[in-house]
């Protein structure tokens, strides 16, 4: 594994980014607040003994709805876990003041108020096939974002790339304790295995108290899913 | 000699300049299979002094594997250089098909005004294959939870349940050794051995009988919006590396001219993942000197859902790209043919570096 001073265009400082990009987007992730890595300046690693690795990045992330960029500085950890064990989730440290300050409440605070009343939303396939979002749709394609960052920043190591694909289902739940509720059916794109990992996800949201998980369950390679259609 | 005057043979369609006549193909949506084929037979019927089609090989579900060869009568008599072009290896990165067909339109469209690509298309054949993964294409747009579909439709091998192979795993190039899985249930399963699959062989057989006139190799996908070069292997590097980059570098310059896309240039190893067994790879170890794997459009907002909004800035700047390296290899002066034992790799092993020979890369992977 490379040591010292990184090449920023190359996998492992790209890698360690997008765990910070995940990190962000639970924190500050919302409706109308998804960011992604624009670019990575400069990176460092090096082995932390007995514990893992640490990268030390500057990269720019990008908020996808209002398109401002920041530069930021960050810190991964990645934790060496015990040989059977599945990993540690990554530490991460960021400052990334400005993004985090970007003013959606105007939007959040409508988003939520819709909604919290009118608890029926069902929706699936955000985006569609040729990409398409319906129009009204596209912060509950967000929010699916924000809720999966939880389970790819845990997921993540220095061996994996994840991106949410797609939202396959959205139904909302009734309201409780004043927090929007709902049950996702994501789909996760691995990068480096190219497989696509289904999860299923229970989570709140409010404006002042943003994405909660409440549980959540990978569903198992779905075979039959795969058998060939009837006609073609 | 002949002189064949353009237009007293033609047919009304293609007097009235190729694509731009009554027919309408809307190259900005996302086309199934059998729209594609149709497309094929209509731009080849509408502009027959420029395009014709082959089937080279068939699907494991027995689908025609076709190609258009676009290209004009060289008057000197020319031998003529080829660049191969193809599509649609993962059936879910659709945008690539939808490029190759954008990339088709635009050469028919603009090669009767721009002088510089007539003369281009008079020294060289452009041969592109919209889809390679007919099966697999045809089996993402079946509904909603096919579309993330990757590989072929091959049939589980015994004890399995799971269909398909990793077609860009499977090209004999350090076949299985590094960037696969052996599982038949895993999305980078490279095949039972290399060349396995019947789209691969068709490729390997086609393009390896002309591989001498071979000058440049394109192989499309999405996404990650890079320009990967030769090799997959962390320890093997092309000893025109330096020009791979190069070339590389000034097609990305152009790309990000168009929209200020910008795409990484470099090896796999480097700016994705080490991996073995892709066209790309093979298509260099043959002898090709200048092949490249484009990823386009996203950076993983949607990944390969990309939007159709998005077709046509994604497949201008990808043709900015292609351009720039096909008007590269056609421009350089090449020595007077090719020799046959020309150093494909240098191998790192150890610290010790070795010239490797493509017949002896041939001969240490039929020993192992």
């Amino acid at each position: 594994m490379a040591t010292g001073e990184l090449n920023p265009n190359h996998y492992p400082a790209q890698r360690a980014a997008t765990v910070v990009q995940h990190y962000l987007n639970t924190y500050y992730g919302s409706p109308y607040k998804v960011f992604g890595v624009k670019g990575v300046h400069s990176g460092n690693a090096e082995d932390v003994a007995d514990s893992g690795r640490k990268y030390q990045l500057n990269i720019s992330l990008q908020d996808f709805i209002s398109k401002s960029t920041e530069n930021c500085s960050a810190e991964v950890l990645f934790l060496r876990g015990e040989k059977q064990q599945q990993p540690s989730p990554p530490q991460v440290q960021a400052s990334c003041y400005e993004l985090s300050a970007i003013n959606t409440k105007v939007q959040e605070e409508a988003f939520y108020q819709k909604y919290k009343t009118n608890q029926s939303l069902m929706s699936a396939h955000l985006p569609d096939s040729y990409g398409h979002i319906e129009p009204g749709m596209e912060p509950f394609w967000h929010l699916g974002t924000v809720a999966s960052s939880f389970i790819m920043l845990n997921q993540s190591t220095e061996d994996t790339l994840y991106n949410m694909a797609q939202v396959a289902n959205v139904t909302q739940l009734e309201t409780e304790n004043n927090q929007l509720k709902f049950d996702y059916h994501v789909l996760l794109h691995e990068m480096v295995s190219q497989a696509i990992i289904h999860w299923k996800l229970l989570f709140s949201w409010s404006p002042s108290e943003g994405v909660k998980v409440l549980q959540q369950e990978q569903l198992p390679h779905c075979h039959d899913c795969e058998k060939p259609p009837n006609s073609n | 000699m002949l002189v064949v005057i353009n237009g007293i043979f033609g047919t009304p369609h293609s007097l009235a300049g190729g694509l731009q006549s009554t027919w309408k193909y809307d190259y900005t949506k996302y086309h199934p299979m059998e729209e594609i084929y149709r497309w094929m037979e209509e731009v080849e019927r509408r502009n027959p002094e420029l395009v014709s089609s082959t089937v080279y090989g068939h699907t494991i579900e027995g689908r025609n594997i076709s190609l258009l060869k676009l290209g004009l009568e060289n008057s000197e008599g020319k031998e003529k250089k080829v660049i191969w072009v193809d599509c649609g290896i993962h059936a879910r990165e659709w945008i690539a098909p939808a490029f190759c067909q954008w990339f088709v339109k635009e050469i028919v469209d603009s090669y009767k005004t721009n002088k510089k690509l007539k003369e281009m298309l008079q020294n060289l054949d452009i041969y592109v294959t919209p889809v390679i993964n007919v099966d697999g294409y045809i089996f993402t747009w079946a509904n909603e939870s096919t579309r993330l579909w990757r590989k072929s439709r091959s049939l589980p091998p015994g004890g399995s349940d799971c269909y398909g192979v990793d077609l860009n795993r499977n090209f004999n190039a350090n076949w299985g050794t590094v960037g696969v899985s052996f599982d038949s249930c895993a999305n980078t399963y490279c095949g039972t051995s290399p060349g396995s699959e019947p789209e691969v062989k068709a490729v390997m057989d086609f393009v390896g009988r002309m591989v001498d006139q071979i000058l440049c190799f394109l192989t499309i996908h999405s996404a990650g919006q890079l320009l990967l070069l030769p090799y997959g292997h962390p320890h093997i590097s092309a000893p025109n590396y330096d020009e791979l980059v190069s070339v590389g570098q000034a097609a990305a310059v152009e790309m990000k001219k168009v929209h200020g896309m910008n795409y990484t240039v470099g090896t796999s190893p480097q700016i994705l993942y080490p991996n073995s067994g892709s066209s790309r790879d093979w298509a260099r170890l043959i002898g090709i000197p200048f092949s490249y794997t484009f990823e386009l459009r996203d950076k993983g907002e949607f990944g390969h859902l990309l939007p159709e909004e998005q077709i046509q800035p994604a497949c201008e700047e990808a043709y900015a790209g292609a351009l720039s390296i096909i008007t590269y290899v056609h421009d350089k002066p090449f020595t007077n043919g090719s020799l046959p034992d020309t150093a494909v790799a240098t191998v790192t092993v150890s610290g010790v570096t070795m010239m490797i020979w493509s017949t002896l890369i041939a001969v240490l992977h039929t020993a192992v």
